[in-house]
């Protein structure tokens, strides 16, 4: 893996370019975590938690495309196969929740490491299409599974007691918990992504045959980081069944797929933060716009369109560009 | 009777012709996004809500205005055409010097505000659309009743087909065309306009989109998510065929009627996935597709 | 003088703590109209439900009664995280005390679950899975309108005794579908019937040409459609390209709504006979109502689902003026302690396990030549009684049926 040299890198502020952990980054952690440690006092601790996984998800997300430059279409095969595992462990062989959420993590990773084998020769629309083949045969089987309860999903899935202590039906209990999961997967993927394993990512990103040239084994890099992001994103997936209660099908819809690239999109693709404000942003506008029917459909697709356009950096980029410091 | 594991050769033959029209719609799309990727390197994820605002268009003229089936195959794709072209010139244009995806993702946007405006207006339950007068009835083939509407749809998609073909590959437009998509500049100096030919091309392959949508209306429901599962299946087809080649995408949408309908007689419920499986063997074996060439 | 004052005084304060507690909560009775606002079966339910529950409000007079209902709507998309969601919201944060309507098994199971975790009530009227009073009864639902076995039972066993006595099955692939083969299957088998075949379709296919053809070749005497809203009318739309019904065969939609018909249009739905509970033109109580319910909604005609939320929405602010509360658990057993009654269903029970009991139709659509106007769609062919339209209570599975 990483050859322990350090992959000099000085293009000046901008997306991407810091090797170091600078500190602005780190008040922006410190901040972050400080406002998710209060929130509950104030916004219902449900659409929190919903927000959280998905902004775990997004930024599993945006590990592959932001940092390794690949466009997968079909993460909602890693999401929803970390839903579904961690709901039959908890509700049918009776696991505890962390060993629940481990399993389903695990059983994303597998997932991550077949369907790696098979996309990461290729690359641009081609990747993108091959992961999106791959979901659409995820979805058909677990549409046919027994286990999985087809449209019904599967429901009732206990929450239990983590470690044998903490009861997570109350749910300030289950709330921090969340918030645990999500800090620890957010600081594992910051660590990866400052370190010469990120780097030579990033490099790759930029201009494959060259780091090919320099003796990088890219083919073996981008696996790595298909894989890290996939088991992240069972992570998210897991934790997600075991706050709701239930796993179904939406999970593993390509449409799931669809709206994770939206919510980086928005929040900034390559940045650290943006992932964790697109998936609040557009968490929020369907918890609180779902009066409108319709019209969260019409708006998200006028947010991708505004963004393509105009607005490529997203939120969190073009905060960042602003203050010319990376986010 | 003769029987191919265990279904009668008489009912297998006319889920082949099945597959075929089925083909039919799968070739005429994919044809319309193969030419607007093919030559213009556009992603177009639009073409599904393209298709279904052919079909809307022709649902429209029949019964608002009160103009038929015949002549809505001339003007639904003409006005979608139309459409097609607008958006391409405010905002598809902006986005050639970038990377691909780009594309992708503006044109899958507009795919969700087409579908969201159309599903607002008009609910999910679907538009009747009442069958040509002329065309309706049917013939006994002797191992199926045929109707003369389907029939009339793969000698259509056919002609459609091999009429675009020939203007791409072997008429003197369609050199123009392909030597702007390879060097753009060069041509132009050549005192062609290579704007404007990419934007009426463009139309051209949304025109394709929309005379599918016409063609399916009498058949299928006309409803605002006709196309929102289509999309990917198209997309899948034309990947299989290979991204750049008209040819290969008017082969692989006949081929992948044919297998679709065998899979629903052998293994129905895997029918709409079995196209997947084939385009990852495909990529797997072949990433530039049968019948396309590596770029 | 002074002392009587006081005392007086402090009983008055007590008595009104005391009656503060069988007191309506927050002051306000809060019903959510859970509903399909948008895709599939929002014309089944959707806006209708909502203007049905409004109608109900009004027409018991709440306000001149004393009692303050507020109605909220929301949209779950038929996906049970959806609306799981929205249910948790409703009652955690927003005081939402019932829901009703849910036109999808697969999310109404969700409901059930977490009402009964939070204590309210629940009151299905959309959705069909028969699951809801047996397996996944709940002492916090009540299943009104139909299910599934309600319609395979009519379905299945009227079109069996007209001659119907092979089979082939046309099923969506989803849990939904097969649930609702599986029953009438039964039915067909116990009245003496054949079935000749199966095909499970993918959900939300556009084009049944293959699978109809398995059907003609199958030569069974009957197609029966397990499926539901654009799967069926594309099947049915699809059949008369194909000549099915001209060839000697017919249809039964297994699950089909008068919206169904108007979509489809008479031409191509003529013939089909199906089970229902509710048709507008029934009687001129039905009529009157459904009269005013169509000014409010553009000239549409309620669908049974709609009428059910009217029905349940009734019988619920009847219970909660007879308690003075609307504490879940206690408003549900007054309900199934009450016979209901109105104007829709005419009378009807509510049993142990949460089932309503009303009697079902027997309903065949007309022909273009039979029909006066829009919606004028069905002829009733006959009435099947209250006990006999719906599972016997011990057949179910439900645990709180002794």
């Amino acid at each position: 893996m990483a050859d322990g040299q350090r992959v000099a890198v000085d293009r000046g502020p901008g997306l991407g370019a810091e090797t170091k952990v600078v500190a602005h980054q780190k008040i922006a952690f410190a901040v972050m975590a400080i406002a998710f440690v209060l929130a509950p006092a104030v916004i219902y601790p449900l659409f929190l938690m919903k927000a959280l996984c998905f902004a775990l998800f997004a930024c599993a997300f945006n590990l592959l495309i932001g940092f390794g430059g690949l466009l997968s279409f079909g993460h909602a095969m890693f999401f929803g196969t970390g839903g579904y595992l961690a709901a039959h462990a908890a509700k049918v062989w009776g696991f505890p929740p962390e060993f629940a959420i481990l399993l389903g993590t695990a059983a994303a990773a597998l997932l991550g490491v077949l369907a790696g084998l098979l996309a990461i020769r290729r690359q641009g629309i081609y990747f993108a299409m091959i992961t999106l083949a791959l979901a659409q045969m995820i979805y058909f089987f677990y549409l046919q599974a027994p286990f999985t309860h087809g449209e019904d999903g599967i429901q009732a899935v206990p929450r239990g007691t983590l470690l044998g202590v903490l009861d997570l039906h109350n749910i300030y209990a289950m709330y921090y918990t969340v918030l645990a999961v999500f800090l620890a997967g957010f600081l594992l993927i910051y660590r990866v992504i400052h370190s010469p394993f990120g780097q030579v990512l990033k490099a790759i990103r930029e201009n494959e045959p060259r780091a090919l040239s320099l003796g990088y084994r890219t083919t073996h890099y981008k696996f790595l980081a298909f894989l890290l992001s996939a088991a992240l994103a069972g992570l998210a997936g897991s934790t997600k069944a075991i706050v709701f209660q239930l796993a179904s099908l939406t999970d593993v819809h390509w449409s799931m797929s669809g709206e994770v690239v939206l919510m980086t999109l928005l929040g900034g693709l390559g940045t650290v933060f943006g992932p964790v404000v697109g998936a609040f942003v557009i968490i929020a506008m369907e918890s609180y716009l779902s009066e409108l029917g319709q019209w969260v459909t019409i708006a998200q697709g006028i947010i991708f369109v505004i963004c393509v356009l105009a607005f490529r950096r997203g939120i969190i980029g073009e905060l960042g560009h602003w203050l010319k410091k990376p986010l | 009777m003769t029987e191919i594991f265990g279904v009668p050769t008489q009912a297998l033959f006319g889920q082949l012709l099945i597959g075929l029209i089925n083909g039919s719609f799968y070739a005429m799309l994919s044809l319309g996004l193969a030419v607007i990727f093919g030559l213009l390197n556009i992603i177009n994820f639009t073409h599904g809500a393209q298709y279904m605002m052919g079909a809307f268009c022709a649902w429209f003229l029949l019964n608002k205005l009160g103009v038929g089936y015949w002549w809505s195959l001339a003007l639904a794709p003409v006005a979608v055409g139309a459409f097609g072209m607008l958006v391409e010139r405010t905002m598809l244009k902006q986005l050639y010097k970038l990377d691909h995806l780009y594309g992708l993702l503006l044109t899958f946007g507009l795919a969700l505000i087409l579908q969201g405006l159309f599903r607002q207006e008009f609910g999910t339950s679907g538009q009747p659309y009442a069958m040509p007068s002329q065309l309706s009835g049917g013939s006994n083939l002797g191992f199926m009743f045929l109707p003369n509407y389907r029939a009339w749809v793969i000698v259509a998609s056919l002609v459609t087909c091999l009429a675009t073909w020939f203007v791409i590959e072997k008429t003197k437009l369609g050199a123009y065309l392909r030597a702007a998509t390879e060097n753009p500049t060069l041509v132009q100096a050549f005192g062609i306009n290579v704007p404007r030919m990419i934007t009426l091309t463009y139309g051209f392959g949304v025109a394709l989109a929309g005379l599918a949508g016409v063609m399916a209306a009498p058949i299928y429901q006309v409803n605002p998510l006709m196309g929102a599962d289509l999309i990917i299946v198209v997309f899948a087809v034309v990947v299989i065929g290979g991204m750049g080649s008209i040819f290969g995408a008017i082969v692989t949408g006949f081929g992948l009627g044919v297998i679709e309908g065998l899979t629903k007689v052998f293994y129905p419920e895997a029918s709409n996935t079995v196209i997947f499986i084939v385009m990852a063997i495909v990529l797997i074996i072949k990433p530039a597709g049968l019948f396309g060439t590596q770029k | 003088m002074r002392k009587k004052a006081i005392i007086g005084a402090i009983a008055l304060a007590l008595g009104a703590i005391g009656t503060a507690h069988a007191q309506v909560s927050g002051g306000v009775i809060k019903i959510g109209v859970l509903s399909d606002m948008s895709s599939l079966y929002a014309d089944i339910g959707g806006p209708g439900s909502v203007q049905a529950a409004k109608m109900a409000v009004e027409d018991y007079g709440a306000a001149k009664k004393g009692l303050k209902v507020e109605i909220v709507s929301a949209d779950h998309q038929n996906k049970p995280d959806v609306g799981s969601a929205i249910a948790r919201k409703w009652y955690d944060a927003e005081g939402v005390d019932v829901i009703v309507d849910v036109p999808t098994s697969s999310v109404a199971l969700a409901v059930t679950e977490i009402t009964k975790e939070k204590g309210k009530l629940f009151l299905v009227s959309g959705a069909a899975s028969s699951d809801l009073t047996g397996k996944a009864c709940s002492p916090n639902t009540i299943h009104w309108t139909y299910d599934t076995w309600m319609l395979a039972h009519g379905t299945g066993s009227a079109i069996v005794k007209t001659g119907g006595d092979s089979w082939f099955f046309l099923t969506a692939d989803y849990a939904f579908g097969h649930a609702l083969e599986r029953d009438t299957e039964a039915v067909v088998l116990k009245s003496g019937g054949k079935v000749l075949g199966k095909v499970r379709h993918p959900l939300n296919t556009q084009d049944f040409s293959s699978f109809l053809l398995q059907a003609q070749s199958s030569k069974a005497k009957v197609i029966g459609l397990a499926n539901a809203g654009g799967d069926t009318i594309n099947s049915i739309k699809q059949a008369s390209e194909f000549g099915i019904v001209k060839g000697g065969q017919s249809l039964a939609g297994l699950l089909v709504f008068l919206s169904d018909v108007h979509g489809l249009g008479l031409e191509k739905a003529q013939g089909l006979i199906f089970t229902e509970t509710f048709y507008w033109d029934q009687n001129d109580q039905t009529r009157a109502w459904s009269k005013r319910f169509a000014q409010a909604m553009g000239g549409k005609m309620p669908t049974m689902v709609q009428a059910g939320v009217y029905s349940a929405v009734i019988h619920y602010l009847k219970a909660v003026e007879a308690l003075k509360s609307d504490d879940g658990g206690k408003v549900v057993a007054k309900m199934k302690g009450t016979p209901t009654d109105d104007p829709l269903f005419g009378k009807g029970t509510i049993r142990q396990d949460g089932r309503k009991i009303h009697p079902a139709l027997l309903v065949e659509v007309k022909k273009p030549s039979e029909s006066k106007g829009p919606y004028d769609y069905y002829k009733i062919r006959s009435t099947i009684p209250a006990d006999q339209a719906f599972r016997p209570e011990k057949e179910g599975g439900c645990s709180l049926v002794k």
